[in-house]
This record gives structure tokens, C-alpha cells and sequence, in this order.
């Protein structure tokens, strides 16, 4: 099991490994591939005094995701893109010497086996720290083992935010970071006063719209909020919505429609005529993996609001990205979730040196202000909160699937879980 | 000395001891608390694959919404952690401190007073119990006093289980939602995360789970058995000799609810939490399996299938992650097809033929098999089973 995933060859063609090991130049290289001075100046003793599963030449880690079940369509993208982040350590020689070996559990789309695989990994494997969960359910499901067994989380979803822990470092945004910027851009940009919300029915899109209508109303004075519907997960009718939404005529839709419903929903606005010609609409949960299923033809010209698309320019973007697709076939897309999951193992491997230490308790505290230069997505910090600094960005759906980005904020965007006046 | 010997056979008391054995004493010396404790949840399963035996194997009702009342049980005794997790000192960061925090999330200011209640330990427990015994009475007593049955009645229950579900998702600043209730603590200031809690909470679980099988025993045995089983063969002919055949049904099914709900219960205690994906078809059907690989009339082999199925779930998903579903699948159909009558089933159709012929030699006294009648109800006495259970969790 986790024996084959360690024999797996590195990947990376020596062009490509010329690439990561340059863009990796800014990071603290401190290790040179093939070499293992470090276990002098690092020994296992020093660097492990809570008897994690670290050995002179290895770390191991966990990876929770969903491999089976509804979630396994969503969570194999952050899977792969972990993996690919390892794959790449491993290559320039890991971390304090050590190869990471990664022990993989399937969470089965089914919150109490989180539970019970987190419980897993962390007392009876010892892994030095996990990357997993994608729904909020199963975060909400394995913290209290990763706080109770003092784990080291690394979680790679956009949230709702209202949490925060010491034992999870959040590399997705939080809510706000995703929706104000997004709305402040749209109601410049398009003169928008009547906004229409519409969400799947859970605590993300709850919490979001219930922080976008505080924006809208009473903190930005954007305009009026003149409609708000929820539909249960996996909802595929929308009928009477669009009827609501031709009788409101809002100058915005902002939807937080997830999953399997977003195929049906964008068709049928298409059918009904609401297409991204006539109306405006922007969403939070539409990525490139969406994008699949929903169809260039029924979401062009719509909006998303997002920290990354896979058409992002710049160098990082453009090694990881081909990084990606040799190791996972050219038709592979990447989309938001995915590129932060594969800022987890790099952001543990900063702070692990930064430490000098594979211990919870010394790479938590080393982590607030640890930088990534080498990001796809640019630049990213982590927040004394332990979530990430990052830029907010609109793209425009197009016809042939892909995104094009038309906005991106000036400044990076403070991570802020518990926002005051959106409560 | 005989007349004891002939009861303890005729009874079933050599397996029910056996299983006691193993799950009071052999798991706790053998396994350490981490697979202790996944041993313990297994065991919540049995309770609910116990009551199927009762309601499935004796009445001859199948219920496929038996996760209603595993639920019911298991979301009180969450509604009472989490209020205890919640007090306003542990939530001062939330708008309204002092309720659970997803209430706060969902904009609500303060306890819906059906909350209220469960601040009362001794309210909760009882609540466990009747609440679900209660609705399981409404629903049956509509059913069977109109003489709704056989598949009319498994997808009414599907029904309620469908429905519980979506009110539970829907209804998310009162339930949780999709979260179901998380992050409980302790019990009356006791911590329930302990190693030491843990054990505590597997040997009382395990303790109740031997309670509810000798009780389910004793009724066996007792001329309600006699009837449910009569009933469940000939249900006219039952009728015909002047008994109510609806209303032993309904305590069938009551009596089922109440088992399931305990497991309920003893589940959140254990796994500290609850959510709504075991109250749903998927996993009532689940349970089914547990006591169809079991053997459907056998109340120790439910047990075993809960513990075979849940080891084997384990066991494939951890060494293989990619495949475990095709495995788990090959497993229900390789027991349905090779022993239609579950684990129970094979020991009485190969096991004890064999015991019988090495009799000879001198037999244990749990080997003693009854002469069995139409009328004995089969047990799965210990055999090379649990030890291929034990296996499993290698």
C-alpha cells in the first residue's frame, strides 16, 4: 500500500526537475538531491522528540481524501496534486534529509471514517502531519482528533470560515476573502444595485451568503439584496428559481450552487435564456474541475471568483502546470482546490525547516509568516490565524472550458476567519 | 446437573458465553485502545443487527430504516454532549455564546426550547430509549393495524428514513445539518476522549450489548417467541386462534427501535460524534447485511456479522485504498451465495455435522447441540468463527 507509492520513480524529466529546482532557488534550499548530510546535522533524535514516524532517512505523512464515493470526483484533484508536491520534495532530496513516504487513506466520501482514518494515521501510524478533507463536514469531523492527538492538518479547501485551529493550516481561502472583493468588483465594474443569491443547502454557502448580504446591505452599501434561495444538495430543478430570477431582474446572480446541481443549473439558465450575454453572474464554486461537467458552452461569460485559475500567468504557474499534466495526462485540469493542495506539502517543508524540527508543537510555531515564492498562484503568506495571504481574482468563463482572467486585486487579502461586523 | 446441561444447550447460553468471552475479555487483552475502541463502534452496529434478528429473523418484518432509530438515540445523546460543550465560557467567541456553535452559524440567538431538556442527563437517557420506541409504535401501529406488510412495509420505512433525513439536512441551525453534531468533550465533566474513558465506555457498550442479547434470549424462549415465530411462518393461522397479530408486530418493531437506539447512543459516546449519514437508507440497508451475513436467526451470529463486515471494511480500505469497495462487495456476495443462511447457517450446516461425528472424543460442553426442532431456534455457538473474526483485524 504505502510501500508502492514510495517506490513510484519521481516523475520529473530532468528538464522539469531543472525547473522546480529553480523556482525553488528562493525557498530555503537546504538540501542537495542525493545527499544526506542532513541526518548528521539533523539527527532523528533532535528533530523527533514526540515519536512521530521519522527514521533517519524517511518522514511519513498521511492523505485523507475521498477516493470512493460522491466527494471522490472533487478530492482526486488535491490527491494528485499532493502527490506531485511530494514527488518533487522527494526529488530535490526531501526534507532534513529525509524522503517523505505517504500513507494513504480513503475517507469514502463518509465523515465518520474520516474520523476513524485520522484517528489511524495519527495514533497508530504517527504521521508527521496529514493533507486531507475537502468538505467542511469531514474537517469538522477529524478536529477534534487531530486537536485531541495533536495532528498537524493541511486543508485545501475555500471554507466558510469561523474556525480556527491550532492544529490545521488552512491553504484555501476563508469566506471573505472569496466574496468581498468579488462584489466590490462587480458593483464597480458593472454598476450593479439588486443582487439575487442563490446557494446549495449547507454551512458554505449559508455563511457566505449571509456574509455577502451584510457586504451588499450594510457594510459595503452596495445596493439590495432582492432574492435569496437554497436548494438541497444535489437539487437538479431550477425552474421555479428562474422564474423568480426573471421577475426579480437582478443586475447580479451571485450563486454557491455545488457539486452535481451546478450541471443542471447552468443548462437550464441557458435554456431559459439567462445566458452570459444578457446577465451578469458571478459564482464561488465553479473551478476548472466544475467546468467539466457544467460545459464551456453553458457557463461562457459568466463570472467565478477564485485565488487561482489554471490560465494564470506566470512562470510558477506555468512549471506546475506542466508538472501536472506530464504526470497526470495532457486532458487533466486544475483548478482552485487543487493548486492549494499542492501548496500544502511545500508550506510543511518551509516550516519543518524553518523549525528544524518534525515536532507539532515547534512546526506550528514556525509557520505563521512562512512565504512561498515558488506558488502557483504567486506569492501566499501564512497568517498569524493559519490562514494564507492571497489575492483575489475574477475570471470569465469562455466557450471552450477555459477561464480568462479579467481582475485580480491589487494587494494580497488578509485571512479573516471570525470577520467583525459580518456576524 | 443433566436438566442444567440440557437448558444450557437448549438456551444458547454456551454461545451467548462465548461471545462474552471474546468481546469482555479476549479483545481487551489482544488489541490496543485505538482498535479497541473501533471494536466498540462495530459493537454500536451489533445492537441494531441484534433488534433486526428479533424483528427480521423472529417477526418476519424487514425494516430497512432501522438507521432512524440508531440515529434517533445517537442524536440525543449528542444534543446533551454538545450542550455541555457549549458553555458560554468555551463559545465566547460566537455572537450568542452558550449554544452550540452551529446554531450560532445559522444566525439562530437562542436554545429552541426541544433543546432545552437535554441540559438533564437522566432526561436524556430515558429520551434515548422512548423517543424512538415511541415513533416506531406510531408508525407501526398505522401500518399493522391496517395490515400493511412484507415489502409495503420495508419501503414505508425507507420512507421514514428518507424523510428524517431531510429534515435533519434541512433544518441545519437545529440538527447541524450535513456536519451533523461534532466536538464533543465530556460526559457530566468526565472526558470522553481518554484512553481510560474509552475503555470504560467499551466494556459498559459491550456489557449492554450482553444485557440486550440475554434479554432478546429470555423472549425467545418465552411463548411471545413461540408466537412471533408461528406468526411470522402462518400469519392467518395466528390470527385465527384469537391473537392480536398486529399488535405483537408492533412490539416487535418497538422493541427492535429501542435496541438500535441504545447503539445509537453508546455510537456517539464512543465516536463522539453524530451525523446524519447513518440515520439514511444507506446505511439502514447496511445493517441489514450485517445481520444477513450473521444469519438472520441467530442473535450472537448478528454480532459476528456486524464485527466481520466492519473488520473487513477496515481492514480492505486500509490496505487498499483504491479497491476496498469491489472487495467489501465480493464479501456480501461471496456469504449470500456460498451460505444463504449467514454465519450462522454454515455452523449448523458444516461445523456441527462435523463436531457431531467426532464426538467420540470427549466434547465441550457448548458443543452439546440441541435436537432441533421447528420450533428451537438456532444459535451459532463459538467455532473456528471468531477466530477467523479475530484474523481479519490482523
Amino acid at each position: 500500500m504505502a510501500d508502492k507509492k514510495d517506490t513510484i520513480p519521481a516523475t520529473l524529466t530532468d528538464e522539469q526537475r531543472r525547473k522546480v529546482l529553480l523556482g525553488m532557488a528562493a525557498a530555503p534550499a537546504l538540501m542537495v538531491p542525493g545527499v544526506s548530510f542532513g541526518n548528521a546535522q539533523f539527527p532523528t533524535a533532535k528533530v523527533n522528540t514526540t515519536k512521530l514516524a521519522v527514521t533517519d532517512t524517511e518522514v511519513i505523512v498521511g492523505q485523507l481524501h475521498s477516493a470512493t464515493g460522491t466527494m471522490a470526483i472533487s478530492e482526486t484533484g488535491s490527491i494528485q496534486a499532493e502527490q506531485l508536491a511530494i514527488d518533487q520534495i522527494n526529488a530535490m532530496g526531501g526534507i532534513l534529509g529525509r524522503k517523505i513516504k505517504v500513507i494513504k487513506e480513503d475517507g469514502a466520501s463518509d465523515w465518520p471514517t474520516f474520523a476513524e482514518k485520522s484517528k489511524k494515521l495519527l495514533v497508530n501510524d504517527r504521521v508527521a502531519c496529514v493533507f486531507g478533507c475537502w468538505t467542511s463536514a469531514s474537517r469538522k469531523a477529524v478536529l477534534p482528533v487531530f486537536e485531541k492527538e495533536n495532528g498537524l492538518l493541511y486543508y485545501p479547501t475555500f471554507y466558510e470560515g469561523l474556525e480556527q485551529s491550532k492544529n490545521v493550516i488552512y491553504t484555501g481561502q476563508e469566506a471573505t476573502q472569496q466574496i468581498i472583493w468579488g462584489l466590490d468588483w462587480a458593483a464597480k465594474e458593472k454598476s450593479a444595485k439588486t443582487y439575487f443569491l442563490v446557494g446549495s443547502d449547507y454551512i458554505w454557502p449559508r455563511t457566505s451568503m449571509k456574509i455577502a448580504r451584510k457586504h451588499i446591505e450594510t457594510v459595503g452599501k452596495l445596493g439590495k439584496v432582492v432574492g435569496e434561495e437554497y436548494y438541497p444538495l444535489g437539487h437538479t430543478n431550477f425552474n421555479s428559481l428562474i422564474n423568480k430570477i426573471k421577475v426579480a431582474k437582478p443586475d447580479v446572480i451571485f450563486v454557491t450552487v455545488v457539486g452535481g446541481s451546478n450541471v443542471a443549473f447552468y443548462k437550464q439558465l441557458k435554456a431559459a435564456g439567462i445566458t452570459g450575454a444578457k446577465q451578469f453572474l458571478l459564482t464561488l464554486s465553479v473551478t476548472e474541475d466544475e467546468m467539466l461537467g457544467v460545459g464551456g458552452e453553458n457557463f461562457a461569460g459568466f463570472y467565478s471568483s477564485m485565488k487561482y485559475f489554471q490560465t494564470l500567468d506566470n512562470p510558477n504557474n506555468k512549471a506546475f502546470v506542466e508538472a501536472f499534466k506530464k504526470a497526470y495526462g495532457p486532458k487533466s485540469v486544475i483548478g482552485d482546490v487543487t493548486q492549494a493542495g499542492y501548496l500544502g506539502p511545500w508550506l510543511w517543508k518551509a516550516a519543518v525547516e524553518k523549525a528544524g524540527s518534525f515536532d507539532v508543537d515547534k512546526v506550528v510555531a514556525a509557520s505563521p509568516g512562512i512565504e512561498l515564492k515558488t506558488a502557483p498562484e504567486g506569492y501566499v503568506k501564512v497568517h498569524e490565524n493559519h490562514h494564507l495571504w492571497s489575492k483575489a481574482r475574477i475570471a470569465q468563463g469562455q466557450p471552450d472550458g477555459t477561464f480568462k482572467v479579467v481582475a485580480e486585486s491589487a494587494d494580497l487579502i488578509e485571512p479573516n476567519p471570525f470577520p467583525k461586523g459580518y456576524q | 446437573m443433566d436438566a442444567f446441561k440440557n437448558w444450557v444447550a437448549r438456551s444458547g447460553m454456551g454461545s451467548i458465553l462465548i461471545l462474552a468471552l471474546l468481546i469482555m475479555v479476549v479483545f481487551p487483552l489482544t488489541m490496543d485502545i485505538f482498535r479497541l475502541n473501533l471494536v466498540g463502534k462495530y459493537l454500536t452496529y451489533a445492537f441494531v443487527a441484534v433488534g433486526l434478528v428479533m424483528l427480521w429473523g423472529y417477526g418476519g418484518i424487514l425494516s430497512l430504516g432501522q438507521g432512524v432509530f440508531f440515529g434517533l438515540g445517537g442524536y440525543m445523546m449528542a444534543m446533551f454532549l454538545k450542550l455541555e460543550a457549549s458553555d458560554p465560557e468555551a463559545t465566547k467567541i460566537q455572537s450568542t455564546p452558550g449554544i452550540p456553535d452551529f446554531m450560532d452559524w445559522n444566525q439562530l440567538t437562542e436554545l429552541p426550547i426541544w433543546w432545552q431538556p437535554f441540559h438533564s442527563f437522566s432526561f436524556t437517557v430515558l429520551a434515548v430509549v422512548a423517543v424512538p420506541m415511541i415513533l416506531a409504535f406510531i408508525v407501526s401501529f398505522a401500518m399493522f393495524k391496517r395490515r400493511v406488510g412484507g415489502v409495503y412495509f420495508a419501503i414505508i420505512t425507507q420512507a421514514v428514513a428518507l424523510i428524517l433525513t431531510v429534515l435533519i439536512i434541512g433544518q441545519q441551525g437545529y440538527t447541524g445539518g450535513v456536519n451533523g453534531i461534532t466536538d464533543l468533550k465530556t460526559l457530566m465533566g468526565w472526558d470522553i476522549r481518554d484512553d481510560s474513558s474509552k475503555y470504560v465506555l467499551y466494556f459498559v457498550n459491550a456489557g449492554l450489548l450482553i444485557g440486550v442479547i440475554l434479554l432478546c434470549r429470555w423472549i425467545q424462549m418465552s411463548k411471545l417467541g413461540t408466537l412471533l415465530l408461528a406468526m411470522r411462518d402462518k400469519e392467518d393461522r395466528v390470527r385465527f386462534s384469537g391473537y392480536d397479530v398486529s399488535m405483537f408486530k408492533v412490539f416487535a418493531f418497538v422493541l427492535a427501535a429501542g435496541i438500535s437506539a441504545i447503539g445509537g447512543a453508546m455510537f456517539t459516546l464512543q465516536v463522539g460524534f453524530m451525523s446524519p449519514s447513518f440515520v439514511g437508507i444507506v446505511p439502514s440497508i447496511e445493517m441489514v447485511i450485517f445481520a444477513a451475513v450473521g444469519g438472520r436467526m441467530s442473535l450472537v451470529g448478528a454480532v459476528y456479522g456486524a464485527l466481520l463486515v466492519n473488520f473487513g471494511k477496515t481492514y480492505f480500505s486500509e490496505s487498499a485504498p483504491d479497491l476496498w469497495l469491489f472487495l467489501m462487495a465480493a464479501l456480501f456476495i461471496g456469504v449470500v451465495l456460498a451460505f444463504p443462511n449467514g454465519l450462522a447457517g454454515l455452523y449448523e450446516s458444516h461445523v456441527k455435522p462435523w463436531l457431531s461425528r467426532r464426538k467420540s472424543s470427549p466434547p465441550a460442553p457448548s458443543m452439546e447441540a440441541p435436537a432441533s426442532s421447528a420450533h428451537t431456534p438456532k444459535t451459532a455457538p463459538e467455532s473456528s468463527l471468531p477466530k477467523g473474526v479475530q484474523g481479519q483485524s490482523a
